[in-house]
């Protein structure tokens, strides 16, 4: 019976109107506006619970009646398509498959944390700062959720906004040049993008991504619209040469926003390669798949050295991530490459580890950022150099710590493991230097992270304030525990999380194999 | 011979006329307590004309092809008593505060309006003319308002004598066109030059009217003249110089370029091409180093222009109609920009050099939020309406053959970014400077409440911009 109900529309427009009476509430009743904003992420992320039910159910009884083939748009349940603007055709049209699923309960998931954890973080203007972060939850659904074309750029770019004022306002030290850095990074990559598809649609028409998906292109259109793509998406990544902003939004964001950042932001960019390079331009893609899988190596194996020599925690972890998300594009395009070797099941190997360390790295890179978030709340720095034996004074805190830094470094029995493993599979099949060179990353990310927690952590107690530090109180060991149980269930049981997009990654996987040169 | 069609096709603009001079009559029994009475009178009159362009008395044409009414011209002409009213709602309490309410305001502005409807819809090279001249001189009046500043008098007489140029150039080419043509209908221009009649006299016509159009318009490399007047007039007459007449010149460039000398089409669009360019490289980068708003925002309508011609070069229905749209959004979005310095404004504090926005965000967040939706528009962000502008411009030249132009104004679309963040940077990441701005003075109500709305139109206009869009369309005959 919810099957019909516009399940997605009000996963993005609940926490953006949400926004409203948390704006109301004012600067001045802080606690009016905490309450109304942990109330209205919490219901969010409730409602994206009922859509994950309403979105089996649609997978179960589509299996029944054995829908009709609809390409890639199979997958899609819980459609909702309107007409938006009928001059340009361009579509409200939202739908979801198990990627989406995936990623959209991600974000509701993390959110919920975030506004959690900015409780007690965050004391100037804390109505203007939930309302930017609800509002940043909806737009990133939002781009979840999209199936138009345009629509997608519309909350791609939208997200913007609260992200830079987050920054902006509640930033540290450097927080404007970090900000601008940011914005003025992200607009150049996705502009071209928007040139490419307004090429895109003089070609065909239309901004619905099924019938781009499906249209045919000249090997020089392909190129051009692959690198269009490829810039907006790397940036976004970011990959290896354009990561630069990364490391001085992180260190500069508010707890909160450093959180979102990693979490979910950076995901958009594999979304968008699964999304709209592997089946707007395969031909492209698989051309200069070489050049990605380079770039996605230099990430993890230099910035993996680049975070070995880093002094602020932040930066560390932020090089990390990029570090981790390079085992995302190297997973798709590697895919790519196999999938036209004709090998089908390896392809699907190496989207599925990409997805899985997507989701993962979410929540473990998430839940280091908020670690470093509890200790700077107490000590105010960032830098490894004031810290050490962190453990005497607060066990607890170490505890999660060290968990979290484990399945950074990719143990088995924690989500690192999964997505990376299954990459690392995927790449020998495609060259078994590239395997190696990918598997040797897992050293150096150890190095890093684990050196990390000898500085911080462990050791004799740094000064008289590390002594006197505060282990957490329930709300943080909440936020840690809760990310914790997730980092732990989806390591030993990845399984729903593979069941969920194997539908459609195989769909992907069909669908990139059959060339579309003109 | 005037028929009663003649006279029923140009009631809005004949009514318009007589308000004015009623206006100015009734002025002069006016006390200066009673100045009020012409401001409602002004917005009353703009008001009924709207309602009288839109109910399409009389014939597509009249006075023998003189004067056009057309579905482009009602649509420019309503935005035109738009932005204008609004101009109206958001000067008056700085007119007032300066000593400068009064009925010449408002009589030059709506002499200025009149110029505006008559050149949207100019329908022959002399009725070009008068328009233009009507809108110029008294916008060269109005500069000068404020005639005890020295900035303000040295703005006009550099208006006036670069103005004066460009219509002397904008008039010897259209001496060339009657020659190579022999007729100042556009009609029967077009018809001569799709023929290829003295094609070289025309041609060298034909330079001459674009020069002139780039002037009127302030595209580079044209432009000198434009952030002078808007730095130096009264901010008053710069948001309304700053708005509607945008329209007006996109209106003149559809009238000249396309409906008079289409048949050289190729010629003018590369024309525009270069200019386009130059537009947007010399806006975009100026604008970054301004440390006055009014000046910042004089170089971002250089740009702006820029992004407009854009959609004019394909010289195809679509690239019109989304010039027009570009247009329409700019000017609402301008007014609102300006309406925001002239709220902020008072009594020996101008507002407008951007460090007197630091810690606007704290001190009035309502209004720095209008500012910040503003700027995101005026940069073009979505989900703002200034986006869909640029959206629909880049859609136009999106297209094998002129791609490189849509490239081009992405690039520079990213360096018009930097600018219009530092606004919203200065109001929310700095804090409040020392002293004297500290104070934000309660705006009137009427002026919250309309600018308010104003702004928060580019926010739901970026959401429902289809319906706009599609009127746009169908003026020009593009059917969905």
């Amino acid at each position: 019976m919810f099957a019909n109900w516009p399940w997605l529309s009000l996963l993005i427009w609940l926490p953006i109107l949400g926004a409203i009476p948390v704006l109301l509430a004012g600067d001045k009743r802080p606690g009016a506006a905490r309450a109304i904003a942990f109330g209205v992420a919490v219901l969010t992320f409730i409602v994206s619970l009922a859509m994950l039910s309403g979105f089996n159910h649609a997978v179960a009884d589509a299996l029944a009646r054995s829908a009709p083939d609809l390409g890639l748009l199979k997958n899609m349940y819980l459609q909702e398509n309107v007409l938006w603007i009928e001059a340009l055709n361009v579509r409200y049209h939202l739908g979801v498959d198990g990627i989406s699923v995936a990623l959209v309960l991600l974000t509701t998931f993390t959110s919920v944390l975030v506004i959690i954890l900015g409780w007690g973080s965050v004391d100037e203007k804390v109505s203007q700062y939930m309302a930017a972060m609800l509002v940043l939850e909806g737009l990133m659904v939002g781009v979840f959720c999209a199936l138009d074309a345009l629509l997608f750029y519309v909350f791609f770019e939208g997200m913007l906004i609260p992200m830079f004022i987050l920054i902006g306002i509640w930033g540290g030290a450097r927080r404007v040049y970090a900000t601008l850095k940011f914005f003025i990074y992200t607009f150049f990559g996705s502009i071209f993008m928007l040139v490419g598809l307004l090429y895109l649609y003089f070609k065909t028409g239309t901004f619905e991504l099924a019938e781009l998906a499906q249209v045919s292109l000249s090997a020089q259109e392909q190129a051009w619209l692959f690198f269009a793509f490829l810039i907006a998406f790397a940036v976004k990544v970011p990959m290896w040469p354009v990561h630069t902003w990364l490391p001085d939004a992180h260190v500069e964001a508010p707890t909160g926003g450093s959180v979102v950042l990693a979490a979910i932001m950076l995901k958009i960019g594999g979304y968008g390669f699964i999304r709209f390079s592997l089946p707007i331009v395969p031909d492209a893609s698989t051309e200069f798949a070489w050049l990605v899988i380079a770039m996605s190596l230099i990430a993890v194996v230099y910035v993996g050295y680049v975070a070995l020599v880093q002094e602020d925690m932040k930066k560390l972890i932020a090089y990390s991530s990029i570090a981790h998300m390079g085992f995302v594009t190297l997973g798709i395009f590697i895919s790519l490459a196999l999938a036209r070797g004709g090998n089908a099941n390896g392809a699907a190997i190496g989207i599925q580890g990409a997805m899985v360390q997507m989701i993962s790295h979410g929540f473990i890179s998430g839940a280091m950022f908020a670690s470093v978030g509890v200790l700077y709340d107490r000590l105010h720095t960032r830098m490894i150099r004031d810290y050490g034996g962190v453990v005497n004074p607060m066990p607890r805190f170490a505890t999660f710590f060290v968990l979290f830094a484990m399945a950074n470094c990719g143990l088995p029995g924690t989500s690192g493991f999964v997505g990376e493993f299954w990459v690392i599979l995927a790449a020998f099949q495609y060259n078994p230097v590239v395997g190696a060179l990918a598997a040797f990353t897992l050293i150096i990310g150890a190095a890093y992270t684990l050196w990390l927690v000898k500085r911080v952590i462990f050791g004799d107690v740094a000064n008289d304030k590390v002594a006197q530090l505060q282990d957490m109180n329930a709300r943080e060991t909440f936020v840690l525990a809760t990310l914790a149980v997730a980092v732990l269930l989806f390591g030993l049981w990845p399984q729903p999380l593979g069941n969920l997009m194997d539908a459609p990654i195989a769909e992907l996987v069909k669908h990139i194999v059959i060339s579309k040169g003109a | 011979m005037i028929s009663l069609n003649d006279i029923l096709t140009l009631l809005p603009e004949s009514f318009l006329t007589v308000a004015i001079c009623a206006l100015l009559l009734l002025d002069l029994f006016l006390k200066p307590a009673q100045r009020s009475v012409t401001h409602y009178l002004s917005i009353v009159a703009l008001a009924v004309t709207g309602w009288l362009v839109l109910q399409h008395f009389g014939t597509p044409t009249a006075f023998g092809g003189m004067f056009v009414r057309d579905g482009i011209a009602s649509i420019l002409k309503v935005f035109v008593l738009l932005t204008s009213a609004l101009v109206f709602v958001y000067a008056r309490p700085y007119l007032r505060d300066r000593g400068l309410f009064v009925g010449e305001y408002y009589v030059l502005c709506l002499f200025a309006v009149l110029g505006m409807m008559l050149l949207i819809s100019a329908g022959n090279l002399v009725m070009v003319y008068l328009g233009l001249e009507l809108l110029a001189l008294s916008s060269y009046a109005l500069v000068a308002l404020n005639r005890d500043s020295p900035l303000s008098s040295e703005a006009a007489l550099k208006y006036f004598v670069l103005g004066a140029l460009a219509s002397g150039l904008l008039l010897y080419g259209m001496s060339m066109i009657y020659g190579a043509t022999g007729s100042l209908d556009l009609v029967t221009i077009h018809k001569a030059a799709a023929e290829g009649t003295q094609r070289g006299l025309l041609l060298f016509g034909l330079v001459f009217v674009v020069v002139g159009l780039a002037f009127k318009f302030g595209a580079a490399p044209f432009h000198m003249w434009l952030p002078d007047v808007y730095q130096g007039a009264p901010t008053a007459v710069t948001a309304f110089i700053g708005s509607a007449p945008k329209l007006a010149a996109f209106g003149m460039a559809y009238r000249l370029l396309e409906s008079g000398l289409d048949g050289v089409g190729g010629h003018w669009q590369l024309m525009l091409a270069l200019l386009a360019v130059l537009s947007l490289a010399i806006g975009n980068i100026a604008a970054i180093m301004q440390s006055n708003l009014k000046r910042m925002l004089a170089y971002s309508t250089i740009s702006h222009v820029g992004f407009l011609f854009l959609g004019l070069v394909n010289g195809q229905p679509e690239g019109y109609a989304a010039a027009m749209f570009y247009a329409i959004s700019y000017a609402l979005t301008a007014a609102v920009a300006f309406g925001l310095i002239l709220l902020l404004s008072r009594a020996g504090f101008e507002a407008e050099e951007i460090d007197d926005y630091k810690g606007l965000g704290q001190r009035a967040p309502w209004y720095a939020f209008l500012m910040a939706l503003t700027m995101f528009s005026l940069a073009g962000v979505p989900p703002l309406f200034g986006f869909f502008g640029k959206l629909l411009v880049l859609k136009a030249v999106a297209v094998p053959g002129t791609l490189w132009l849509a490239i081009a104004g992405a690039v520079f679309a990213i360096i018009g970014i930097y600018y219009y963040l530092r606004i919203v940077k200065v109001m929310y990441f700095d804090d409040p400077a020392e002293g004297a701005a500290a104070i934000v003075k309660p705006a009137d109500a009427p002026m919250r409440a309309v600018i308010s709305i104003n702004a928060l139109a580019l926010l739901v206009l970026g959401v429902t911009w289809g319906p706009l869009y599609g009127w746009c369309a169908r003026a020009l005959g593009i059917t969905p």
